[in-house]
């Protein structure tokens, strides 16, 4: 960076970067759900931070206004995610993504 | 100007870093925590980048609420963790393969695309005022979309209360209306022992 703010492809690779790490955690995580939610939400704030990043470099506020609506639906999924889990939980006493299989005939 | 510089790279570590810590840590407790560190430095990061109302509201949404639930739900169940981490390592190399070359190639493209290099934006006004901005643009242009993002959130929480509610069997409830209503002949019968007077 010459002087002056970070470059916009800094920017990208942070987010790309962040991006990376939330796909190793799922395959690292791969039996725990709590941390594959997690993992997601890795995922969605490596969007979010690229989305903002445009907005601001190219003078364009709907990014910002995509990040909004991100937000909401991954709200939305951590929610209905997590209740997934607590009803599974009650009726398997496990969150074990290998216990999930009884769909597989 | 050097000093967003600092901070970025600042920022940007301590995301990555805490990032890093989400998916190693062995208690599903520290990932959370972790986790709420990111989102922080996410947060400054667009604070940075004159997003400050975007900074709050992931502040607010999801260190408040989302990461919250997060907590409750480990916290609510008592899970297994040896069982869960069997095998941590075994898909670690594929994982850290795809993971490297996927961030190489993706910066190869951004160092040499025109995009990576878009001239720096002019400094933001001091008077600059980014809620606003950002709440014409939501009421006006993007009216419908905005209220469709109500109504998800509304079949989100009607949704994870649906899935979550049970009726327990053989729990005490009040019922207060048959309470009210119970008479004294409901309850208390008379029974004469003696027998009829002679």
């Amino acid at each position: 960076m010459m002087g002056g703010q970070p470059t916009l492809a800094a920017y990208l690779i942070l987010g790309a970067i962040l991006f990376s790490i939330g796909v190793v955690g799922i395959f690292l995580n791969r039996k725990n759900v709590i941390i594959l939610l997690m993992a997601i939400e890795l995922l969605l704030l490596a969007v979010n931070i690229n989305l903002v990043a445009f907005s601001r470099y190219l003078g364009n506020l709907e990014g910002q206004v995509f990040v909004f609506f991100i937000l909401t639906v991954a709200a939305a999924e951590a929610a209905i995610g997590l209740a997934i889990l607590v009803v599974y939980f009650r009726n398997r006493r496990s969150i074990n993504v290998e216990d999930i299989d009884e769909l597989r005939g | 100007m050097l000093i967003t510089t600092i901070l970025f790279y600042l920022f940007s570590a301590i995301l990555l870093g805490s990032a890093t810590a989400v998916i190693t840590a062995r208690n599903p407790v520290y990932a959370s925590l972790f986790l709420v560190l990111a989102f922080f430095n996410a947060a400054a990061l667009f604070i940075l980048l004159g997003a400050e109302f975007l900074g709050l509201v992931l502040i607010l949404v999801y260190v408040g609420a989302v990461m919250v639930l997060f907590l409750f739900v480990v916290m609510m169940l008592d899970i297994n963790l040896t069982r869960l981490k069997e095998g941590f390592l075994s898909y670690l190399p594929l994982g850290l393969a795809i993971a490297i070359l996927g961030v190489l190639e993706l910066a190869v493209v951004f160092w040499t695309s025109p995009l990576g290099h878009v001239p720096a934006p002019a400094p933001i006004p001091a008077n600059a005022d980014n809620t606003r901005a950002l709440g014409v643009l939501l009421y006006t242009h993007y009216l419908y979309p905005f209220e469709i993002a109500a109504v998800i959130l509304l079949v989100a929480i009607i949704a994870a209360i649906a899935l979550t509610l049970r009726r327990r069997q053989g729990t005490k409830t009040q019922n207060i209306d048959a309470q009210m209503a119970v008479r004294a002949k409901d309850r208390l019968s008379l029974v004469n022992l003696r027998g009829p007077e002679q």
